[in-house]
């Protein structure tokens, strides 16, 4: 961003720009046949990348709109004859159990997200705002399960959650992606590190209790915060695959992963159908990565350096 | 890690029952308002029983069912020793594995050189920063399971690489997932695919946020991109390189859902996690299963051990 923030590139007015930038670039950088390779090289690079990024995903979005005859026909590369036809989206709804998944995964990030965010902004409440015996030995137990992968402990894991009774229910899912997410409780620590104390101490004076102070006054203020770890949780539920597919392997309970993954089976060799059961899954990604970009941006940044 | 020597006054306190010294209030923290002793323990009631019952008591029985040769039904569990890790050590069919894990390794390698390069590209001024920016990233986003079908497609006898390869004249190709030779360089590119985005605007985000003073400086200096690589970008990023590369081993070691959705583990493509899944939930034997989570946490715990020392937090620790 500051590289760029004095002379804003805009796509709407390429021509005299590139001029003038010619020009102005002249006197400063003597070697211009090499500058001019290393901006070729630049741009080589950055389009193969983009191309690499693209490619597999364009083939996958062709297919979804070709017939049976036209996937076993024609190659991978060629455009599908007829750019409407939609029937593999409508059988991969329909058959596929798309609708479950999709209603599942709406159900468990729901209730999951919001349940982290209280359980995440209770425990940062408690150990920003309150100096008590112990607090040094809660902290250091909520940075140590920080380091336990949990893709590890499931062997184990899997043996509480039966004897919770929630195997093969949505609440399994639903208590896994709230209770270890340790990550948040840091985001919201790190934040309500920069909400004054002053507030708490006046809404105190006028006699405001503690779990007041918390509801009205910390909750509304960590709203930022909060978006962060919507965003990253609302990811991240989307995408998992292992915690559903281990927990909830009952058909009906088929979150958008695990229906997907079901695909494999009776439509094996429909790939027509497989590839648009895909694009049916990352078309509400691609759509909240549109509108939401700077904020992703910045909730990975401030949630992968925890 | 909690227990180190300079422990802190308040679990001294604990543990020697001391009455307590009167505290030195940390500026800009509220008093200690009388009576409010048991209040935060009402909003942390909750969260640690999470904490406790989904991680710490998953621990301690992982430990304790290593030691057993438990099925994970009977209920009776047999003590049987180190008799599981002498098991994991000696028997060349598990410990195999960890070969598998050299090719994600390799993946990860690849995959932070090329963040590294294509975020020190886009640092610098670029005509559609935010386009490149966005299609680089985008693959970290979508889903796992969509990721193994696209590259199932994209893999297949005929696909999408092979046609692109006939394109440009190569023909013999090989079975890319069904070649034993070949399937685990191919599900370790597809990760380094699927993650490369996430170093990469890690990076970028680093590099950007040295104040643009310092290339300016630099300019003035007579630097070239080299040195201006060197010299400014390399040091400004280089906590998050090390914590990129810790966690890229970790994920190496760990390797999981792109080989499952794609291969199932089928022709040698098994890793160690998939093995530590299936010996638990197909073949019934927790014990083993379990000892083998041990050693991967081990493993990992060691890691990050090790890059809590090589990069230690700038912050110092927060109280």
């Amino acid at each position: 961003m500051t590289a760029t923030a004095d002379r804003p590139v805009s796509a709407a007015t390429p021509e005299p720009r590139r001029a003038l930038r010619r020009t102005r670039r002249g006197p400063k950088r003597p070697q211009g046949a090499a500058a001019l390779t290393a901006t070729t090289i630049k741009y080589a690079s950055l389009i193969i990348a983009s191309l690499f990024a693209v490619v597999p995903l364009a083939t996958i979005f062709m297919l979804a709109f070709k017939t049976d005859r036209e996937q076993r026909t024609t190659g991978p590369l060629t455009p599908p004859s007829n750019w409407f036809n939609f029937d593999n989206f409508v059988v991969a709804f329909d058959q596929g159990g798309m609708v479950t998944g999709f209603l599942n995964t709406a159900i468990i990030l729901l209730v999951s997200v919001a349940g982290t965010i209280l359980i995440g902004t209770m425990s940062a409440y408690a150990l920003d705002r309150f100096r008590f015996r112990g607090r040094k030995l809660v902290m250091g137990l909520f940075l140590l399960a920080t380091l336990v992968p949990s893709v590890t402990t499931q062997v184990a894991t899997f043996q509480v959650v039966s004897a919770l009774e929630l195997f093969n229910t949505r609440g399994a899912a639903i208590l896994l992606f709230m209770g270890t997410d340790i990550v948040a409780i840091y985001i919201f620590l790190q934040f309500m590190q920069s909400i004054p104390v002053s507030l708490d101490e006046a809404a105190m004076l006028d006699g405001a209790n503690r779990f007041t102070i918390y509801w009205r006054i910390i909750l509304p203020l960590l709203k930022p915060a909060v978006a962060t770890v919507v965003i990253i949780k609302g990811i991240a539920i989307y995408n998992e695959f292992y915690i559903p597919f281990l927990y909830m392997p009952s058909q009906d309970l088929g979150v958008i992963s695990t229906s997907l993954f079901r695909f494999m089976g009776p439509f094996g060799a429909q790939w027509q159908i497989i590839a648009a059961g895909t694009i049916l899954v990352i078309i509400p990604t691609l759509v909240a990565f549109l509108f939401l970009q700077r904020y992703i941006y910045n909730g990975l940044t401030s949630g992968a350096t925890k | 890690m909690v227990t180190v020597q300079g422990a802190s006054p308040a679990t001294r306190a604990v543990v020697t029952n001391h009455p307590r010294p009167p505290r030195t209030l940390r500026p800009g923290r509220p008093p200690k308002a009388t009576g409010s002793r048991v209040t935060p323990w009402l909003f942390l009631v909750v969260p640690l029983a999470f904490l406790i019952v989904l991680t710490y008591v998953p621990v301690a029985n992982m430990f304790w069912y290593s030691l057993t040769s438990w099925d994970g039904l009977e209920p009776e569990q047999e003590f049987v020793g180190i008799d599981n890790f002498v098991q994991i050590f000696t028997k060349p069919e598990i410990f195999q594995v960890f070969f598998v894990s050299l090719y994600y390794l390799v993946g990860a390698v690849a995959q932070l050189v090329l963040a590294l390069y294509l975020a020190t590209l886009l640092s610098f001024r670029t005509r559609f920063k935010n386009l490149f920016k966005g299609v680089i990233f985008f693959p970290y986003l979508i889903n796992g399971v969509a990721i193994g079908l696209v590259f199932l497609y994209f893999l297949r006898p005929g696909g999408t690489l092979d046609a692109l390869l006939a394109a440009v004249g190569v023909q013999d190709t090989p079975q890319w997932l069904g070649d034993p030779s070949f399937v685990n360089a191919s599900l370790a590119a597809t990760s380094v695919w699927r993650y490369m985005g996430l170093n990469f605007v890690l990076f970028l985000g680093a590099i950007q946020s040295v104040p643009s003073e310092q290339y300016e400086a630099a300019d003035l200096d007579g630097a070239n991109s080299w040195h201006k690589f060197r010299f400014i970008i390399l040091p400004s990023i280089r906590r998050i390189l090390g914590l990129s590369f810790i966690l890229a081993i970790a994920g190496a070691l760990s390797a999981f859902e792109m080989p499952y959705v794609m291969t199932g583990g089928a022709n040698g493509s098994e890793t160690f996690v998939i093995q530590t899944v299936n010996t638990a939930f197909k073949f019934s034997k927790v014990g083993l299963a379990s000892a083998m989570a041990v050693v991967l946490l081990l493993i990992v715990l060691i890691i990050t051990f090790v890059q809590r020392r090589v990069f230690p937090d700038e912050k110092g620790g927060e109280s």
